[in-house]
């Protein structure tokens, strides 16, 4: 019986919370270790089973994975959402990273001054209305498909509905231009596993609060 | 028409180069197209040809492939450099992007406001010596092999090695202590794609002074 994958991490989004949508979305029960204090973490470090002192950590099929990307690449290609070859699996990587910049934008937004919040908000929100959103609202009008590559769900679908939703948790109507990635949302939201996962009591996490900010700036100390 | 990869990048090293490490020590011929001006890059955005408005762009197999990763891992995959498996794949990718942290806080050095300067050649120096080279040297010796993975030359080495002379060029005492990545860039430097990549004449690019630097800035705009 192959053991379920471990998640070691804080208790909230962060680096991690592409890992849980991608193992959600893949059907794959996961278990988690919450970091809330340092003696976790140095206990981690002092174990050899973080390759760069950094979480997130996947235990995963005898591995110690840590870096969020090679994480969700090995997710990726073990769960058939990477495509079906290498070009395929090109445009995969291409869309994931573009998303993947957008939302690490709004990770970092926790924890930079307060009195920056607004300005920080605004830009995201253009940044995903004028540079992100236009790009998959085209790909998804030129080929007319439900999902953004080869008419199967990947990564890079699972990715972009996260980072939609993590955008309209910043300004609601941010989608109002988009009727191709409105549509997206809605019947990428009825895959049996992800409206699972965006239902309470899954194992999605909360935006980022106080308490969170101050762990995570308790634990790595900064 | 040549079938080349044509890159499209300005004419220095920034994100590009780790790139043109790889095709060259591939040993594959590449084309460049250098962007000069500001109305290069429009241009280019213009055209429709960067889906994200940003370069690095990599005309490939008839595509035009952005995101350095999406570009790397397709390189990679397609000549061989990329490991035997998914596994031999997540260890490939948790080292390169350990590399490719490190590498970012060198490629940032340039544009870092000069009273700021001082720390973080420091900083990059204790995470070289506390965190980055022990890592790599651990790994070098829990197997004993020549190459980080797999017992065979993969994306893996090449990109650390590239990194290792970018340390070297920062404080060429810093890899004093780690025998073992010592002999891993002699091993790599000595392939013969690599050896010729190193010598002048080849398409490695030298490292940025305040002309480029400058050019970077009104190309740009930052």
């Amino acid at each position: 019986m192959a053991a379920k994958p471990k998640l070691y991490y804080f208790r909230g989004r962060g680096r991690m919370e592409s890992i849980r949508w991608l193992l959600a979305a893949a059907g794959v029960e996961f278990e988690e270790e919450f970091i809330e204090q340092r003696e976790q973490y140095e206990k981690l470090k002092k174990e050899g089973r973080l390759l760069f002192d950094q979480v997130p950590l996947v235990e995963i099929d005898g591995m110690r994975l840590t870096q969020t990307r090679a994480i969700l690449s090995y997710l990726a290609a073990k769960y058939n959402l990477y495509g079906k070859d290498l070009k395929e699996t090109a445009r995969i990587n291409m869309y994931a990273d573009g998303t993947l910049d957008l939302m690490m934008m709004i990770a970092l937004m926790a924890f930079k001054p307060p009195e920056e919040k607004e300005e920080n908000i605004a830009l995201v929100v253009k940044s995903a209305k004028n540079r992100y959103f236009p790009v998959f609202e085209k790909i998804l009008k030129d080929h007319g498909e439900d999902f953004l590559v080869g008419n199967k769900l990947s990564w890079a679908d699972i990715q972009l509905i996260e980072a939609i939703l993590m955008v309209e948790e910043l300004n609601a109507s941010v989608l109002s231009d988009f009727p191709r990635l409105k549509a997206f949302k809605a019947k990428i939201s009825n895959v049996p596993t992800i409206k699972k996962f965006l239902q309470p009591g899954s194992q999605r996490k909360p935006p980022p609060d106080s308490h969170y900010v101050e762990t995570v700036r308790n634990v790595l100390q900064f | 028409m040549t079938g080349k990869p044509v890159l499209h990048y300005m004419n220095a090293r920034g994100r590009m180069e780790s790139i043109r490490w790889l095709l060259a020590a591939a040993g594959v011929e590449f084309e460049e197209k250098f962007l000069e001006t500001a109305e290069d890059l429009a241009k280019l955005r213009s055209d429709g040809s960067l889906m994200f408005q940003q370069v690095p762009m990599v005309e490939i197999d008839g595509m035009k492939l952005v995101q350095t990763r999406a570009i790397l891992n397709y390189i990679a995959f397609k000549y061989n450099l990329y490991g035997k498996d998914i596994k031999e794949r997540a260890l490939i990718d948790m080292y390169v992007e350990g590399v490719a942290d490190l590498g970012e806080m060198i490629l940032l050095l340039p544009v870092c406001p000069p009273e700021q300067k001082d720390e973080k050649i420091a900083r990059i120096k204790e995470r070289t010596t506390n965190r980055y080279f022990p890592a790599f040297e651990k790994v070098l010796k829990s197997h004993g092999q020549d190459y980080l993975v797999g017992n065979k030359l993969s994306r893996a080495d090449i990109q650390l090695v590239e990194l290792l002379y970018y340390v070297e060029e920062l404080d060429a005492s810093l890899i004093a202590s780690f025998p073992l990545l010592k002999a891993l860039k002699s091993r790599v430097s000595s392939v013969p794609t690599v050896k010729k990549f190193l010598q002048p004449g080849s398409q490695r690019k030298p490292r940025l002074d305040e002309k480029a630097l400058e050019k970077a800035r009104k190309i740009f705009r930052f």
